[in-house]
C-alpha cells in the first residue's frame, strides 16, 4: 500500500504530467495495429478442433520448414551480431576517411524493399553469378537454391538491427573504465572480455532479439534465393502464402499462430536473459 | 619508489600540453602538481601512468626506463577524476579486480583474495557496502573505492587525478585530511593533481606549480608560500595585492602615505596580512578609507580603497587580511579612514 502511495507520489512529481491521455492511448493505438488484428488470428484457428489443429502442424513438411526458418534466423542472427558488433565498434572508436559514407551504408538493407535484395543476393550467389561461381569451384560451396542462401538474405536485411542498437551504448561507453582496468594489470584481452564486453552485452542481445525476429518473419528477400524447396528451403512465411494460394484459411492461421507463439516464446527467453544479465550487473 | 622525469615534451597537434619537463620525485613523498586547468598537469600525470605517451623524453621508476612500458605493466596504482569504477561490478569485485586479473601463477587463492579486498575496504572504512554496486554509492564513498581498488595491487606510486574535484566541500575536507593519513600509514609514493591550492597546501608534502606546460617552481609548501620564483606562483598561491610600481600606482601608494622602501623590481605583490592597519585620527591623515568587509571565520578581509576614486575604483581596492580580535579592537565602521603600513613584499620584473 505505502509502495502504491509512493508510486502515485512519483507520478504527481513530474514536470510534464499526463498519465492517463498517454496510456489511453498507448492502449488504443497497441489495440488496433497489434491486438485486434492478431486476436483475429487467434480466434479464426480456434474454429478447428484440436485434431484437426495437431494434423496441420503435425505434418512433415509443416514441421521441417518450421525447423528451416528457426535454424536459418538463429544462424543468421548469431552471425549478425558478431560482425554487427565489430562493425559498430569501428565506427565508434576509430576516426577513419569515408566513415560517414559506410555509416549510411548501414542503412541501406531497411530502405531496400526486401524483394528487390533477394533477387540481388540470388543473382551473385547462384552457381553462374559472380559470387556463387567463386564459391563453387573453390570450397565446393551451394549457397543460392539451399537453406544457406536463406541465412546470406538473412544476415543482409537484418544488418542494421545490431549496429544500430550496439552503436549507442559503446558511444555512451566509459573509456576510463578500460584505462583503470588497464592500470590494475589486465591484458587488453581480459579488459575487453570483463569491462567492455559485459557493458555491451544487453545491447547486443536485443539487436540479437531483433535480427531474429525479422528473420523468422521473412519473406520478400528469402523466397528469390531459397529455390523453395519442400523439407529443405522452404520457410513458414511461404508455407503460410501457399496454403492461403489454395484457399486453406484455417491451415494458414493454425501455422501463424503457432509461429506466432513460438517466436513470442523465444523473444520472451531472450527478455528474461538480458533482465537476469541485468541485474546481475546491477543495472536494475 | 622514486620518480624521475627527463625532458618530457607533449603536443596535442599545434598545442604544446608539455614543453620539457624535468622532475624529480623522491621515494614516500606525497606531492601535488598544482596549476590552473589547462596547464599540463593530468597530461604529465598520464604520462607518468602510461595512459599517453610523451613526443619526447624519458620516464624513470626507481632508476628503471619504464617509459616503453604498457600501463598495465607499470605497478601503478591510477585513481580517476570520475573513478571509473567498474559499474557492472559490486564494490568486492571492482576492488579485487586488479588481483584477479593476475597471470595464474601470481594469482592469490580466491580465500587470500577475499581476506585482502575485505582488508583494504575496512582501511577505507566502506567493507559495509561490499556487495552493492557503484551506482548505489555516493560520490565521497565511489571515490574510496576507487582508492581501496588501486591500493589491492600494491602499486609502487599511486597516482590520483582531481582526486576530490567532483566532490563537495565538507566531504572533501574530511577526504583530505584523510588522504593525508593514508599516506603516513602507507608511505607509497603518490602524485595528485588538483587546480586547488589550498589542498595542494593543506595535503602535498611537496608542490609542483605548473602553467602553461612548464614547471614554474617545486618545493615544500611554505617555501611556496614564503618564497614564490615567480608573479605566476605568487598570484597562484594565496591571494595577493599586485602594485606595479612604474606605472599609476605609484602614485597612488605614495598619495596614500605609503612607502616600500627598497624597490627590488617594477612589480610589487604584498599578501592581505603582511598589511598592518591602523585606525586615522583625523581624516585628513589617510585618503584611504574601509570600503567594507567579510568574515572568513578566523580572519576578516578588509576591502580597502581611495576616497576620491569612485570611478575606477575596481582597480584600487586593497585586500587586507587580519585575526577577527584585533579587527574587533580596531573598532572600525564602513568609510573610516585608515592608515596602511606594508610589513613585507615580493618583488617581481
Amino acid at each position: 500500500m505505502q509502495k502504491h502511495q509512493q508510486k502515485l507520489n512519483m507520478r504527481q512529481s513530474h514536470v510534464i504530467q499526463g498519465f492517463a491521455p498517454t496510456l489511453g492511448l498507448t492502449i488504443v493505438y497497441l489495440s488496433l495495429v497489434v491486438l485486434i488484428p492478431l486476436s483475429t488470428l487467434v480466434f479464426k484457428s480456434l474454429q478447428l478442433t484440436w485434431d484437426e489443429y495437431l494434423n496441420v502442424i503435425g505434418n512433415a513438411r509443416v514441421i521441417a520448414s518450421f525447423r528451416v526458418s528457426f535454424l536459418t534466423a538463429l544462424a543468421a542472427a548469431t552471425i549478425t551480431s558478431f560482425f554487427g558488433f565489430i562493425i559498430a565498434w569501428v565506427l565508434v572508436r576509430y576516426p577513419f576517411p569515408g566513415k560517414r559514407f559506410l555509416d549510411a551504408l548501414i542503412d541501406l538493407p531497411f530502405a531496400l524493399p526486401t524483394a528487390v535484395a533477394g533477387i540481388v543476393l540470388a543473382t551473385i550467389y547462384q552457381p553462374s553469378g559472380v559470387l556463387g561461381q567463386f564459391l563453387q569451384d573453390t570450397f565446393d560451396l551451394k549457397v543460392a537454391y539451399t537453406p544457406l542462401g536463406i541465412v546470406v538474405a538473412l544476415i543482409f536485411i537484418s544488418l542494421p538491427f545490431v549496429v544500430r542498437t550496439v552503436e549507442p551504448v559503446l558511444q555512451e561507453f566509459d573509456f576510463t573504465m578500460e584505462e583503470a582496468a588497464s592500470s590494475l594489470g589486465a591484458s587488453r584481452w581480459q579488459v575487453f572480455v570483463k569491462i567492455v564486453f559485459p557493458n555491451i552485452f544487453p545491447a547486443l542481445l536485443t539487436g540479437f532479439a531483433l535480427s531474429f525476429a525479422r528473420g523468422i518473419g521473412e519473406y520478400g528477400s528469402v523466397i528469390f534465393i531459397a529455390g523453395n524447396l519442400p523439407y529443405v528451403s522452404e520457410v513458414i512465411p511461404l508455407l503460410i502464402v501457399t496454403k492461403l494460394e489454395q484457399y486453406d484459411y484455417a491451415g494458414a492461421t493454425v501455422i501463424a499462430l503457432t509461429m506466432l507463439v513460438a517466436s513470442f516464446l523465444l523473444l520472451l527467453l531472450i527478455n528474461l536473459l538480458q533482465m537476469w544479465v541485468r541485474k546481475r550487473s546491477g543495472q536494475l | 619508489m622514486s620518480i624521475l622525469l627527463n625532458n618530457i615534451s607533449k603536443n596535442f597537434g599545434q598545442f604544446a600540453a608539455l614543453y620539457d619537463i624535468n622532475l624529480e620525485i623522491p621515494e614516500g613523498e606525497l606531492v601535488a602538481l598544482l596549476g590552473p586547468s589547462g596547464c599540463g598537469k593530468t597530461t604529465l600525470l598520464r604520462i607518468i601512468a602510461g595512459l599517453e605517451n610523451p613526443d619526447a623524453g624519458s620516464v624513470a621508476l626507481n632508476g628503471k626506463n619504464i617509459t616503453d612500458q604498457h600501463v598495465s605493466n607499470r605497478g601503478i596504482g591510477f585513481v580517476f577524476q570520475h573513478y571509473a569504477l567498474f559499474r557492472h561490478m559490486t564494490v568486492f569485485d571492482n576492488v579485487a579486480f586488479g588481483l584477479r586479473v593476475k597471470p595464474k601463477k601470481q594469482r592469490p587463492s580466491e580465500a587470500t583474495i577475499a581476506k585482502k579486498v575485505h582488508a583494504l575496504l575496512d582501511l577505507v572504512q566502506l567493507d559495509w557496502l561490499h556487495d552493492r554496486f557503484p551506482d548505489q554509492l555516493s560520490g565521497g564513498q565511489r571515490q574510496r573505492i576507487a582508492l581501496a581498488r588501486a591500493l589491492a595491487v600494491e602499486p609502487s606510486v599511486l597516482l590520483l587525478d582531481e582526486p576530490f574535484g567532483a566532490l563537495d566541500a565538507s566531504v572533501r575536507k574530511d577526504l583530505r585530511l584523510w588522504l593525508r593519513h593514508l599516506h603516513q600509514e602507507l608511505h607509497v609514493t603518490s602524485i595528485f593533481v588538483t587546480h586547488d591550492q589550498e589542498e595542494a597546501m593543506e595535503v602535498a608534502s611537496q608542490v609542483v606549480v605548473l602553467n602553461h606546460g612548464k614547471i614554474e617552481q617545486q618545493g615544500i609548501p611554505s617555501e611556496i608560500y614564503d618564497h614564490p620564483q615567480n608573479a605566476f606562483v605568487s598570484k597562484f598561491i594565496g591571494q595577493t595585492n599586485v602594485f606595479h610600481v612604474e606605472k599609476e600606482d605609484s602614485q597612488w601608494l605614495e598619495h596614500a602615505g605609503i612607502v616600500l622602501d627598497d624597490p627590488q623590481g617594477l612589480i610589487a605583490h604584498v599578501r592581505p596580512h603582511d598589511i598592518q592597519i591602523e585606525k586615522a585620527q583625523k581624516p585628513e591623515e589617510s585618503p584611504i578609507i574601509l570600503k567594507d568587509w567579510q568574515h572568513l571565520g578566523a580572519t576578516i578581509r578588509l576591502e580597502l580603497s581611495k576616497v576620491q576614486s569612485q570611478a575606477n575604483a575596481a582597480n584600487h581596492i586593497v585586500y587586507a587580511q587580519m585575526p577577527n580580535e584585533q579587527f574587533k579592537n580596531l573598532n572600525l565602521n564602513r568609510g573610516d579612514h585608515v592608515l596602511l603600513q606594508i610589513k613585507q613584499a615580493h618583488w617581481f620584473n
